[in-house]
């Protein structure tokens, strides 16, 4: 598997640091449903086997954070971008 | 047919043309009391212990490819209870009472074979650990011994011990722990229970749950639709994806972990060795083969295989263990999904779905599990009530904080 980094190009699967699925929202901690939404951010996982959004850590490179598309059946990489501040 | 030396030698003298299949193919049927999703060895030994245990044969298993295709034929064969914490430890320790009676039990030959498992330690404060988790063994009834370096170098004396950087100091051994032969246990307990009148329907892909109101009540398959009272899932590797057809959202990620096997060779390797400093563990198979594995391939993963970084991890682990093997050819590598539970805990509940059970998130240790999985999943579904021994196993557990992280690394979906 290689992910084609922004800054640095092509690069090995051995470079990067998997940080996994890059739809977590961090829910209202004053929200009356706090408890119930911060259990469901923190363990449940929608773990499609399709396409999958998650972030990955170009350690070994730019040291980057990346908003990565794969596809878990196959390990191909959909589409890579640097994470837009709308992501989180 | 029963499997004895008498059938043996009718059949040897008969030129082997009397054997019978070992179990009966079966056609689904409209409706059962209960439908087992998953012919892998949970779910076979679940139909099984329905029958055998508590008197329920009108059981289906339904399976997508043919049974064991799944991450029964895909593990490293290895069978243990060295665990520490309370949650697990009596589980684990009642799978490896059933796997000692297992082949009279079911009688079928699965190979089980009690030939050690040693955890290796490499530092004063891994030593601590591992007598730690031996003492909380003992205290279970468990075996456990804690063996220094001269110990481990009696029985493995082939190991590298003059590594200045992974120095061996000594290990954890469960005598009792061994190996069994995966595929002849989901055999044996496939042809058990469609002796007691269970159903083994393959090539039986569910596609959707029936619901009236919120009670699951069948499922839809690619053989048609079945009706059942209770319907349990064991299809660990792929349970969030049957999971969402019945719109439930659960603690788990797939990934992927790779194991190898290398060409025969002479016997060598008398036990499972884990190697402590980094992942890595090796056994020897009948055959000759050496089994080893290391760490899951990082990321989600519905792949069944991975890549070489992971493969360059284990090498180098087996290369730091025990350069004597450096010259054995890898034979194979394969991938299995593994359910990566958030805590490194199974799953065995009820599901806010009434009629719908989960038996998931086997994280590594899936296989040593088998019979007892089955053994609590038959009881939870017979009686609606956690058997004594799998009561930590709550889906809610997440919710309410009662993890099992038997790591002691918190919550992430990455654990052992």
């Amino acid at each position: 598997m290689r992910i084609q980094c922004p800054f640095c190009g092509e690069r090995d699967l051995s470079e990067f640091a998997y940080h996994g699925d890059a739809t977590f929202q961090r829910p209202d901690p004053d929200s009356p449903e706090a408890d119930r939404n911060f259990y469901e951010a923190v363990y449940l996982r929608d773990n499609p086997a399709g396409p999958h959004e998650e972030l990955w850590y170009h350690a070994a490179g730019c040291r980057s954070w990346l908003r990565v598309r794969r596809d878990t059946r196959t390990h191909e990489i959909l589409a890579v971008r640097f994470p837009a501040p709308s992501d989180t | 047919m029963r499997y004895s030396i008498f059938t043996l030698l009718r059949q040897s003298l008969t030129g082997h043309r009397g054997w019978t299949p070992a179990w009966r193919d079966a056609q689904p049927k409209d409706a059962y009391a209960v439908i087992i999703i998953g012919g892998g060895g949970h779910g076979l030994a679940t139909a099984y212990y329905l029958a055998k245990v508590h008197g329920i044969t009108d059981v289906a298993v339904l399976e997508k490819g043919w049974i064991g295709s799944g991450n029964a034929g895909r593990n490293t064969t290895i069978i243990r209870s060295n665990y520490l914490l309370a949650g697990n430890n009596p589980f684990y320790e009642w799978s490896m009472q059933l796997w000692e009676g297992l082949e009279q039990e079911l009688n079928y030959n699965a190979m089980v074979s009690q030939r050690g498992v040693l955890n290796l330690y490499h530092s004063d404060a891994q030593r601590d650990v591992y007598a730690r988790r031996g003492n909380a063994m003992r205290m279970h009834g468990v075996d456990a011994e804690l063996l220094d370096a001269r110990g481990v170098r009696r029985m493995l004396p082939f190991l590298d011990y003059d590594n200045a950087r992974f120095p061996i100091h000594g290990g954890l051994l469960q005598r009792r722990g061994g190996t069994a032969r995966h595929d002849a246990v989901v055999w044996g307990y496939a042809r058990a229970a469609s002796d007691r009148g269970v159903d083994i329907i393959d090539n039986c892909e569910v596609t959707g749950f029936l619901r009236e109101g919120a009670n699951v009540v069948g499922v839809e398959t690619s053989r048609g639709t079945i009706r059942a009272r209770k319907i349990g899932m064991a299809v660990a590797g792929s349970t969030s994806r049957v999971a969402r057809l019945a719109g439930l959202r659960l603690p788990i990620e797939s990934y992927v972990l790779q194991a190898f096997v290398s060409e025969a060779i002479k016997p060598f390797v008398p036990g499972v060795v884990t190697f402590g400093a980094g992942h890595f563990y090796i056994s020897q198979s009948d055959k000759g083969g050496l089994v080893f594995g290391g760490d899951l391939d990082g990321y989600n993963s519905y792949a069944q295989r991975g890549n070489l970084p992971t493969v360059e991890d284990v090498c180098e682990g087996a290369m730091a263990l025990m350069p004597a093997i450096g010259r054995v050819r890898v034979l194979r590598s394969w991938g299995g999904i593994m359910d990566m539970s958030m805590d490194g805990s199974p799953i065995i509940d009820r599901t806010v779905l009434p009629g719908l059970y989960l038996n998931a998130g086997w994280c590594y240790g899936g296989f040593k599990a088998t019979p007892a999985s089955g053994w609590c999943f038959a009881h939870l579904i017979a009686r609606d009530e956690a058997h004594e021994v799998a009561r930590a196993y709550r889906l809610d557990r997440f919710a309410s904080g009662h993890l099992i992280d038997e790591r002691g690394v918190g919550a992430q979906p990455n654990l052992h």
